[in-house]
């Protein structure tokens, strides 16, 4: 029980995330990838005149509206039954850089000096929260995939075009970590 | 879809949703971490799980393994796009990943696990979602 409520080493938990794949595929018969239920809720709440998002969205994406209900339920799980310490285990290189952008609350999933209700309304929060989220939905839309679809079964299925996102995903994230956070905090 | 299937998928899910918040891949910090090389960890994570998900798709090609309907078993995308969309879609995302710690499917689990002003981001992305349907027409393809 303790091994199961401490964080789990990444040979554990990295096998099984890639094992998500033949679930996927031989009890649901679909391909893993989770950025497309973002179109799907699109198209299920708000099509407007969009070609973009006018399909039988039950047709191509309940099943993974379904799956975003079991990852919710899976968090809760996993991020309070299944759990029983608030830290993180991040190297101490990192705390100290973040320390130095002023962000000293590690503990948790995110520092809740930025991550909180009560901070919505401030720069950073806003640029994090409302840029951030712009951002995912965008770029996983117009590069057909997140790290689950591309970065995982893409690269799995040695398809070049998720090799291509990948190296995006970490221009982005490398550009946004070293370039905007000093400028943003 | 039939019951049993709805409920393949929310199994599916829960077991997905708990282990990526267990392995803390959901974790802002585990991605500030990875973006500043500092640890092995998130890229354990990705290389290990690649090399399953590949491995797995070797073991139901050479068995051709049906799905539990007697299906055939396929996984290429049906339509690609010209490499510009994948890099700087990709790019884009990668700011995203970077600022608020998330993908979309951690979005969702972070907001199980209680974080709930994560729904901020997932509405934008939702936003970001539409925006990009929109404006596709115009966009390098």
């Amino acid at each position: 029980m303790e091994l199961l409520l401490a964080p789990w080493p990444w040979y554990v938990s990295g096998p099984l995330i890639g094992l998500t794949v033949p679930l996927l595929l031989i009890f649901g018969g679909r391909v893993f990838g989770m950025s497309s239920s973002l179109r799907h809720v699109c198209a299920a709440v708000y099509p407007g005149k969009v070609e973009y998002l006018r399909y039988d969205w039950r047709k191509e994406g309940l099943w993974l509206l379904l799956m975003v209900l079991g990852l919710v339920v899976g968090g809760y799980i996993g991020g309070n039954v299944l759990r029983a310490e608030n830290s993180v285990a991040i190297s101490s290189e990192t705390v100290n850089d973040l320390s130095q952008l002023g962000i000293s609350d590690i503990q948790g999933l995110a520092p809740v000096s930025l991550f909180s209700w009560s901070s919505l309304f401030t720069w950073p929060t806003i640029l994090l929260l409302v840029v951030g989220g712009f951002l995912i939905g965008f770029g996983t839309r117009w590069a057909n995939g997140c790290t689950s679809g591309h970065g995982i079964t893409g690269l799995a299925n040695l398809q070049w075009p998720s090799l291509l996102a990948v190296t995006g995903f970490f221009i982005g994230g490398l550009f946004a970590t070293h370039l905007l956070f000093p400028l943003i905090f | 879809m039939s019951l049993r299937n709805k409920l393949i998928f929310i199994a599916i899910g829960i077991y997905f949703g708990i282990v990526i918040s267990k392995s803390e891949a959901i974790s802002w910090f585990r991605i500030q971490e990875m973006f500043r090389f500092q640890s092995f960890h998130m890229y354990g994570l990705l290389m290990s799980g690649v090399v399953t998900a590949a491995l797995s798709l070797k073991v139901i090609r050479w068995f051709d393994i049906k799905t539990i309907d007697g299906q055939p078993i396929e996984v290429a995308p049906k339509e690609t796009k010209p490499w510009k969309a994948y890099l700087l879609g990709g790019t884009c995302f990668g700011i995203g990943w970077a600022f608020t710690g998330a993908c979309p499917g951690p979005l969702y689990t972070l907001i199980g696990t209680g974080l709930t002003i994560m729904a901020v981001p997932l509405l934008f992305a939702f936003v970001g979602a539409w925006t990009y349907g929109y404006l596709k027409p115009k966009l390098p393809h």
